[in-house]
């Protein structure tokens, strides 16, 4: 069975957003939540990089472990799910996630949060496959149509790659073989720097 | 003269070793950890949770990974949930040895039928609010805390949620209500709770319960009951202000401040929690009388000549002037 993973190539993606839109119209979540969002590193500075983050399925996951009800689940292939009948919204899931990854609809007095909400690495929830109710809950399914998460498939430069985790560190490795370990024909110095060209022809 | 010469360089060589060591320690804080990799020291930034910028700025977006987050996991599911069972157990175990080898401590004469006032009704009121509220606060915060690992085995994953969700509202809507309580408590009753030299002597033989001897006067109040006062005013506001921080998430606080105030509030909580069953048992089965007098507000003449000798001189005198007064 295949480990299921995200990753996200820094030299690659250029803080789009894309796979932060296409995961809220995919799964048409309610206004407010963001399963996936873009944290860029000394944003405007010479060697600012950004990176995607959403749920990463953790095998070891620390929402899974402090909820209350335990209301998280494993599928076979590594991803990390629950089941929003059970989730009481008492936020501690948010609180041990170090991704920011659970999203509540509701910030309200009492600590009404509503039913947590995240990544599901576009697997659905517990109910049957593709039904209203699952796409209402969790949005659609597309691990069980046969295909990856949409914010993966459709990354204009290819930075996010989501799948199977063997597949996805082959790919990565060897981009990192033909960039060479600290690539300088890459990225900003080569976007912005043209001292290497003027080098070249003395 | 050698020997000064020797013992001179190696005086020497030591200082300039530590010097050489210090300006070492200095040069790796001004310069960072590892100079010849940049690109090691941009994640082990972003490791440490240095915030960026993000467009989607939901609450604590801007830090890609929160370690906090596992120090409060390893705090909540290994140390809290552990020894709050069993500081429980052991304090309910404590209990009811003292129950078995120490006894009840009963009335050492007959009741006189002469009844004397001990609380008004509005501080009888007051008691069972809090108390009530008090009892709704513990049971639905440990079953929050403890839910997963002792009723879920038992009762399945929709009773446990279903209870849980119940719990929950519960404990966010009671807990502002019991906070208010507790304050109202201290202002009634805080001039009958000053600590005075005569609760020293109280603390000897535990009001008499323990030990032989006579028993040590007493006011209105006696030292158990001063300690537990203000237990409930220090623990009740950490555990209240806490609470107060993780019900109303809409004022901004980090992830960091809730996971801080959780801890904060679970901790003394349970300790609470614990420090009541003395009270609890003082008022039902430890002491004969004690909780008609908080039910009905009057107390036997005797029973206040033997528990509070000093309260009942002061009331028996009052009393005499009332009728000298009124004759």
């Amino acid at each position: 069975m295949a480990r299921m993973k995200f990753l996200c190539d820094v030299e690659r993606c250029i803080d789009c957003n894309a796979c932060v839109t296409s995961c809220n119209n995919e799964h048409d979540v309610p206004w407010g939540i963001n399963r996936r969002h873009v944290v860029t590193m000394d944003d405007g500075v010479s060697g600012e990089k950004s990176i995607s983050v959403a749920c990463m399925h953790c095998t070891d996951a620390p929402c899974a472990a402090v909820c209350p009800v335990d209301c998280f689940y494993f599928t076979p292939d590594g991803i990390v799910l629950h089941d929003k009948d059970l989730c009481i919204g008492c936020g501690y899931c948010f609180y041990a996630c170090p991704f920011g990854a659970p999203q509540f609809p509701e910030e309200n007095s009492f600590a009404a949060r509503g039913k947590m909400d995240k990544c599901t690495f576009c697997a659905g929830g517990p109910l049957p496959d593709n039904s209203v109710e699952e796409y209402k809950l969790y949005g659609r399914n597309r691990i069980a149509e046969g295909k990856l998460p949409l914010c993966a498939e459709m990354c204009a430069t290819k930075a996010l790659l989501g799948g199977d985790g063997d597949v996805v560190s082959d790919i990565y490795i060897q981009r990192v073989v033909k960039r060479g370990g600290r690539p300088d024909t890459w990225g900003w110095n080569t976007a912005y720097n043209f001292k290497s060209e003027k080098e070249k022809k003395p | 003269m050698a020997t000064r010469t020797a013992r001179r360089t190696v005086g020497l060589f030591v200082l300039s070793t530590l010097l050489l060591l210090l300006s070492g320690i200095f040069y790796w804080q001004a310069i960072g950890a590892d100079i010849s990799n940049p690109h090691a020291n941009f994640w082990r930034v972003v490791r440490e949770g240095f915030p960026g910028f993000t467009k989607v700025s939901t609450a604590g977006h801007k830090v890609l990974i929160v370690n906090s987050g596992e120090n409060w996991r390893e705090i909540r599911n290994g140390i809290l949930v552990r020894f709050s069972q069993l500081i429980i157990i052991a304090a309910l175990v404590v209990m009811s040895l003292f129950y078995k080898f120490v006894g009840p401590d009963k009335l050492e004469k007959p009741r006189s039928g002469v009844l004397i006032e001990r609380y008004t009704l509005g501080e009888r009121v007051l008691h069972w609010y809090t108390a009530v509220l008090f009892v709704i606060m513990a049971i639905t915060g440990l079953s929050l805390l403890l839910g997963r690992i002792l009723l879920i085995p038992i009762f399945g994953h929709w009773v446990d949620s279903a209870y849980l969700q119940a719990s929950k509202v519960l404990h966010n809507y009671c807990g502002p209500l019991l906070l208010i309580g507790i304050l109202l408590e201290f202002v009634i009753w805080v001039r009958y709770n000053i600590p005075r030299k005569i609760d020293l002597a109280w603390f000897k033989t535990m009001g008499g319960m323990l030990g032989k001897g006579p028993r040590p006067h007493t006011g209105k109040v006696n030292a158990g009951e001063k300690g537990w006062f203000w237990l409930i005013l220090i623990f009740g506001i950490a555990v209240g202000v806490t609470g107060i921080v993780l019900d109303f998430p809409i004022w901004g606080q980090t992830r960091s401040t809730m996971q801080l105030s959780h801890v904060i509030h679970a901790t003394v909580a349970v300790l609470f929690v614990t420090v009541s069953f003395g009270h609890i048992y003082m008022g039902t089965v430890g002491i004969e009388g004690v909780f008609e007098g908080m039910c009905t507000g009057f107390v036997d003449a005797v029973w206040a000549q033997q528990h509070y000798d000093l309260w009942y001189e002061e009331k028996m005198h009052e009393k005499g002037e009332r009728t000298e007064a009124s004759s």
